[in-house]
């Protein structure tokens, strides 16, 4: 009897099987080919079959060998649950099946922490989905029409001063502007978060690129779109559609030598800028672009060598929020002469309020917008561990700065931002909603862009490859060959459809409340079935 | 639904004017109380018009706490009324034991408009905390030259009571906002009904405020006056008071707080700095529901205007001698039959119509 090896790896120690049907197989190599991990190679299989040579019925039982597909047991060549094989498949004889009894988590630290991409797979419970909206108008209040009324359904982005303190002046009974102030634009209240060129494979990020300019161009839905970090391509940035992006800068810095030399040939300023403080997916951890994707033209764009390009984990040389407040907004602002909105993006935190009030309370008054990212938001790369133990949910901490600012009279002044996690079930106009009435003025989506675009991935484990350069949707990998995998027009078809639902829903879900304009702070027009929700929230428990 | 109605006359009328004016629109205001504001009043207060003019409700105990506090904090009185009522059998209201209107002189050392002005206030939230706190009475307004009476039951049976159909010449005044309801969406209590008075300005609404939350987050940190929040209409009295009495912006602005232009518009007009600066700073002050808006500015002017999808009515007309706003034309009718309706206004979603001293009635669109 062979000796069985129990420390071996098995595929009943992965976390997908693949369910291979030999009868149905004619061995065309498709989903060999198409699987970008190797988790599937040909082999050799003997089998037992009752054959009949002759002219007349003469079965005979034989043993023969066949080529089969079979699974990698290698850790490292893992299926992915991706299901590119079944997709590609022409006779259905193969699909990958969920393993419950998984044991890879625990076998695959040997090289140190697991690495991948995606966002938290533990973390992912719908506090939005145990919120209804749930105050109607009726009778002496009517509901309006969602397809006959004015929607107003545009966020400010930038710093809002306190109607004290506008320089007005009157003249002939009538207000005028004495002088500048902070600027603020009335922007969508869904922005297409950073996903940087690198992140992205340069195709994918230029599909959402197109999208932006699409929707801002031909539907008139200001829509702002985040480089992310690692800069732009300078066609962009010299182009009138930078006007649409919102540059990042990280702690990496990258991406921003070209990004200032670009400066004298701008034709339009740039929709915002937002610095990078922290990311909801890994807070406390700086980005992480692993060597197999910086391909040439990453290189090119952040202007580095082929190597993985981690950022820190903070800004160098920040220490205190004040400070902050003094180099990089004062400079960032500085840069394009006070006319952009500078912003800021911090990971959620049990400490978040302290850091709004923080930036409320600066008296330079250039903090244009605070973005909040939850635990939820997703990522290219990232250690397991901190995907899926670090971080806060966004919603009640959205409601917590929101209501800080409430008691200080000072709600609006720097617009709110959430994020992480926004549609993660699809339905991000009712998500936007919700967090809108609780005092957000806008929502920032990420990982839903790329699942439009085609990303097979989810917070159930599936695929969350992002990190290996290998994904098999040509979105999150520089590899030439996979990125043909992914059509950027109808990619950006699927995202501009899915932006106009997405206001149609939001025309739909202001219509019974009775608003023509965004109920940010609306509290009263919601309802928790969850006790714990509604307490936490400020708003009616209903059952 | 609420009804509201509003007279302003060169000539003092009597309240009986303003209920005539109210009652035939009973369908829709359920005849559950009457308030009103009178301003710039004759009769038995003629000679007291620049002397503040304390209207509250109270108890026997209510009126010892107001007296000794007036007392400490030196207010002379000057003059009082207390009317007499007619105790009939079986009117319908919840009647106070004691109504007091007293004129004060103002202590010594308060001498600009503004101390005063501030002192006024302050003294009518004191008296508001102690009978609050002692659970002994009202305090509607001490204002100079305003007088304020609100009560709960049938609005003929409060006049009967109150003998306001007599007509007796005792209390008359040029301007009157009136108003016949119970608040209904929130608990029936004497300061949940309109019109809300606050330094000088006046006001009634005909609605729902769907912002209510956010107007009253937001006005809860702009000015100690304003509290309350009994109904959700409050929060036009106090937007108006914050636009023109704190920010000091002419009144065309008012409207361009409370209905903002939409973005569109906004940005095809050629002072859209100034408008859009206003809505992004006083997004929180914006209503977004069904209102029509009846209100007094303390120089005596009224205006009113409506939600920014016109879901509220109100019309407006008058003679040569009275000119008055009714949320339903009936009520004009009953009042001034012989006016020339044609030049009835009902003004529009973007419109504000104002009446001046003179009666001449000016309107413009935001
Ligand atoms: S599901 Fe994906 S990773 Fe698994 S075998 Fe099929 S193609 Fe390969
Ligand atoms: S399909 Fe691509 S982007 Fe989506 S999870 Fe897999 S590797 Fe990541």
């Amino acid at each position: 009897m062979e000796a069985i090896k129990v420390q071996d790896i098995a595929v009943n120690d992965l976390p997908w099987r693949i369910e291979y049907d030999a009868s149905r197989c004619t061995r065309c190599g498709s989903c060999v080919a198409g699987c970008t991990f190797h988790a599937i190679e040909f082999g050799v299989r003997r089998q037992s079959m009752t054959v009949s040579k002759e002219n007349t019925p003469m079965p005979e039982h034989t043993q023969v060998a066949v080529t089969v597909v079979k699974q990698s047991s290698d850790l490292k060549n893992a299926c992915r649950g991706c299901g590119m094989c079944e997709r590609v498949c022409p006779n259905d004889a193969i699909r990958p099946v969920r393993n419950p009894d998984s044991r890879k988590t625990l076998l695959s630290r040997d090289n140190g922490p697991i690495k991948r991409g995606g966002r938290t797979n533990l973390n992912a419970q719908r506090t939005l989905d145990k919120i209804i909206v749930g105050r109607i108008s009726q009778m002496t209040d009517p509901s309006l029409d969602a397809a006959r009324h004015t929607f107003d359904i545009r966020a400010p982005f930038g710093r809002v001063l306190s109607a004290k303190e506008l320089p007005f002046t009157l003249s002939g009974g009538q207000l005028k502007m004495k002088k500048r102030v902070p600027p603020v634009k009335w922007i969508y209240p869904l922005i297409f978060s950073d996903m940087s060129i690198g992140a992205l494979s340069t195709r994918a990020w230029e599909a959402i690129a197109l999208a932006t300019a699409y929707l801002n161009e031909k539907c008139g839905l200001p829509v702002m779109m985040s480089s992310g970090e690692g800069g732009m391509p300078v066609k962009l940035l010299e182009s009138k559609y930078l006007k649409y992006f919102i540059i990042q800068i990280a702690s990496g810095h990258f991406g921003w030598n070209r990004i200032i030399k670009a400066m004298p040939h701008m034709v339009t300023d740039p929709g915002g800028v937002l610095i990078k403080i922290g990311q909801g997916a890994k807070p406390g951890d700086g980005g992480l672009l692993p060597a197999e994707k910086v391909a040439e033209h990453v290189q090119a764009i952040r202007g580095v060598p082929k190597a993985t390009l981690s950022s820190p984990p903070n800004h160098q040389g920040l220490y205190s929020i004040e400070e902050s407040v003094q180099k990089m907004h004062l400079s960032l602002n500085a840069a394009f002469g006070f006319r952009v909105p500078v912003a800021i993006k911090c990971a959620a935190s049990s400490t978040s309020v302290a850091v709004y009030n923080n930036l409320l309370r600066d008296p330079y008054k250039i903090c244009g917008g605070f973005f909040l990212d939850g635990i939820q938001g997703g990522t290219g790369a990232a250690n397991e561990v901190s995907l899926d133990h670090t971080g806060h949910p966004v919603v009640s901490k959205i409601r917590d700065c929101y209501l800080a600012a409430v008691k200080q009279g000072l709600q609006g002044q720097i617009p709110l931002f959430g994020g992480g996690g926004i549609g993660m079930t699809g339905n991000a106009a009712a998500d936007a909603f919700k967090m809108i009435c609780l005092g957000a003025n806008g929502v920032f989506v990420g990982k839903i862009l790329i699942q439009l675009l085609g990303c097979v991935g989810n917070e159930n484990g599936r695929c969350n490859a992002c990190n290996t350069g290998k994904c098999p949707t040509g979105i999150c990998t520089q590899d030439p060959r996979l990125v043909k995998r992914l059509d950027v027009d109808r990619g950006a078809q699927k995202i501009v459809d899915y932006v106009l639902t997405f206001d149609q829903e939001m025309r739909k879900l202001m219509a019974p409340i009775g608003n023509s304009s965004l109920p940010v702070g609306r509290s009263d027009a919601l309802v928790s079935t969850d006790k714990a929700i509604a307490d936490k929230l400020g708003i009616q428990y209903v059952c | 639904m609420c009804r509201i109605g509003a007279v302003k006359s060169k000539v003092p009328i009597h309240p009986s004017k303003a209920l005539h004016l109210m009652l035939p629109q009973q369908e829709g205001h359920d005849n559950s109380g009457f308030a009103m504001v009178m301003q710039d009043l004759f009769g038995i207060f003629s000679g007291y018009k620049d002397k503040p003019l304390l209207s509250l409700a109270c108890t026997q105990q209510g009126a010892h706490l107001v007296e000794d506090y007036m007392d400490s904090h030196n207010f002379v009185q000057l003059a009082e009324w207390i009317p007499v009522p007619d105790k009939k059998p079986n009117l319908d209201i919840k009647a106070m034991p004691y109504y007091i209107f007293r004129n004060y002189d103002y202590p010594e050392h308060v001498d600009t408009k503004e101390a005063r002005e501030e002192l006024l206030l302050d003294t009518r939230l004191a008296l508001r905390k102690i009978l609050d706190d002692s659970g002994e009475g009202y305090v509607y307004s001490f204002w100079p030259d305003v007088l304020t009476l609100k009560e709960i039951g049938d609005p003929r049976d409060i006049a009967t009571y109150f003998r306001l159909w007599d007509d007796n010449g005792c209390l008359v005044a040029r301007n009157i906002i009136a108003q016949c309801r119970q608040n209904t969406n929130y608990d029936i209590v004497r300061y949940a009904a309109h019109p809300f008075f606050l330094q000088g300005y006046t006001l009634c609404a005909n609605g729902e405020n769907t912002f209510f939350t956010k107007n009253k987050e937001f006005q809860k940190s702009l000015h100690r006056g304003y509290i309350g929040y009994e109904s959700d209409s409050q929060n036009f009295l106090y937007t108006l008071h914050y636009v023109l009495h704190e920010l000091k912006w002419p009144i065309n602005y008012y409207k361009h707080v409370i209905t903002p232009l939409p973005f569109e518009e906004l940005e095809t007009r050629e002072d859209k700095d100034v408008l859009l600066a206003i809505r992004q700073s006083l997004a929180n002050l914006e209503i977004n529901g069904p209102n029509t808006i009846i209100a007094g500015l303390p120089d005596g002017r009224m205006m009113t205007c409506c939600d920014s999808k016109k879901l509220r009515p109100v019309v407006l007309g008058g003679d040569d001698e009275t000119v008055a706003i009714s949320s339903e034309v009936c009520g004009l009718n009953e009042i001034l039959p012989n006016r020339d309706t044609t030049k009835d206004i009902y003004p529009n979603e973007r419109e504000v119509v104002m009446i001046g001293n003179d009666l001449e009635v000016t309107r413009w669109k935001q």
